[in-house]
């Protein structure tokens, strides 16, 4: 029985590397989103097309593939990366560019009579954007994005195929050394849930706070 | 390292072999996604809270953990008990399992969607709840959930890749196999990616035209 302690300190060690490589892909991705996401609505054609080709590219390939592009294409062409580097790119950019569309609908969402009001009040572009549009619009935005950070969770599990040792890598490192498989997958199953739970209760409450200032406004 | 494109030309054949491989997991994964929603969506909507309690944490379980982790599940746990399964038998559950419970958000969605009078209408006509359900609700319901559906079936191929890690032979394992062979990862990665892109393009145009046929609801 004592050997199963030591046992689950590598899965907890691989619990460790999976959030941290959520929370540096979800950092990412917010990034991205609101580059690319504010890129669309640009008035400038060239920004425009730059941020749709990201978009498009990088949602109609998949993760698993441009994470092994990052990891095993990229240092031919002169570009090495750590696993841990290789999994935060690819999931950033990745996650990044599915919340880029819902900061562009969410901001798409605020209504007319709004940027009226900007323009009345004789707010720049940026301001407008920063002190009447934004505020409204994190708030449309954050149920999804707390979707996104779940898929990113999931997709976190992809880099123990380029052998970084996140939780699901750990499991088949005991796999391997006790021969059991059940409890290893049935663990980390779990361990994946909770912390799954852990990001949609955390992004309600988030969403709760946000919403104090907004009483009365809209949703 | 150099593009070669006769490289290119020699690997072709064997990647059409996985390109194959995919379409068939996406599509054997799709029906099964489109069956097990609609049991899941049925399911939850039952007057028997045991079952729909306990399908509801089910489908949230499923749909919170990583479909990596599910296949290695179902891959190499359930042989410890007696359930032998062929890969690619393997990675259709899984795909149709994880995509089974968000399709079953679509059902819902669609079946909430049916006015209240359609229910009523039917109680009227005195017809009794299957009915009810096969010629009133299933042909209203059905139509609009057409685009959501084939969103997510667009979204599992673009995760079949993850079959390669429980040792189905469809395009990305084809694609390491060539790079282990040669160790030229450049041309055979680049191209998976490009295959998916130009078959996500694709079905983006297909899914644009679903919309149109059938994405409106007329009141």
């Amino acid at each position: 029985m004592t050997q199963w302690s030591g046992y689950f300190g590598l899965i907890l060690q691989g619990a460790l590397v999976t959030i941290e490589l959520t929370l540096m892909g979800s950092v990412l991705a917010l990034f991205m989103a609101f580059l690319a996401g504010m890129g669309r609505l640009s008035r400038f054609f060239i920004l425009r097309a730059l941020a749709t080709a990201y978009i498009e590219f990088f949602r109609g390939t998949s993760i698993f593939v441009q994470l092994f592009w990052a990891y095993f294409v990229l240092p031919f062409i002169g570009i090495s990366l750590t696993p841990l580097q290789a999994g935060v790119l690819a999931l950033g950019l990745n996650v990044g560019a599915y919340a880029a569309e819902v900061v562009r609908g969410a901001i798409q969402s605020i209504g007319r009579e709004q940027y009226e009001a900007c323009t009345a009040l004789n707010l720049g572009r940026w301001q407008g954007m920063r002190h009447v549009i934004l505020p409204q619009a994190l708030l449309v935005m954050l149920p999804t994005f707390g979707n996104n950070a779940i898929e990113l969770l999931k997709a976190t599990a992809v880099v123990s195929l380029i052998s970084l040792a996140d939780l699901t890598f750990q499991a088949q490192v005991v796999r391997s050394q006790t021969g059991n498989t059940m409890v290893p997958f049935t663990t980390i199953l779990f361990i994946y849930f909770i912390l799954a739970l852990l990001i949609s209760w955390g992004v309600r409450s988030l969403e709760r706070r946000m919403a104090r200032g907004l009483d009365g406004v809209r949703v | 390292m150099e593009w070669d494109w006769n490289f290119v030309w020699q690997i072709m054949p064997t990647l059409i072999q996985g390109v194959k491989i995919t379409i068939l997991a996406t599509l054997l994964g799709s029906v099964l996604a489109a069956i097990v929603g609609l049991g899941i969506a049925l399911a939850r909507r039952s007057p028997n809270k045991a079952l729909s309690r306990t399908v509801g944490f089910l489908a949230e379980f499923i749909r919170g953990t990583p479909l990596l982790v599910q296949l290695y599940f179902i891959f190499y746990v359930l042989p410890d008990i007696g359930i032998l399964l062929p890969p690619l038998v393997a990675g259709v559950i899984g795909l149709g399992l994880h995509y089974g419970t968000y399709t079953a958000e679509v059902y819902r969605a669609g079946i909430d969607n049916v006015p209240r009078g359609q229910w009523e209408a039917a109680k009227a006509c005195n017809l009794s709840a299957g009915q009810t359900w096969t010629h009133i609700i299933i042909p209203q319901a059905i139509p609009p959930m057409i685009p959501a559906l084939a969103n997510y079936f667009i979204a599992m191929f673009k995760e079949t890749p993850l079959l390669s890690a429980i040792t189905v032979l469809e395009l990305m394992n084809q694609a390491k196999s060539v790079a282990n062979t040669y160790y030229r990862y450049i041309e055979p990665i680049t191209l998976v990616g490009a295959f998916f892109l130009v078959i996500s393009l694709f079905s983006v145009v297909l899914l644009r035209w679903l919309e149109r046929r059938y994405g409106k609801i007329e009141r």
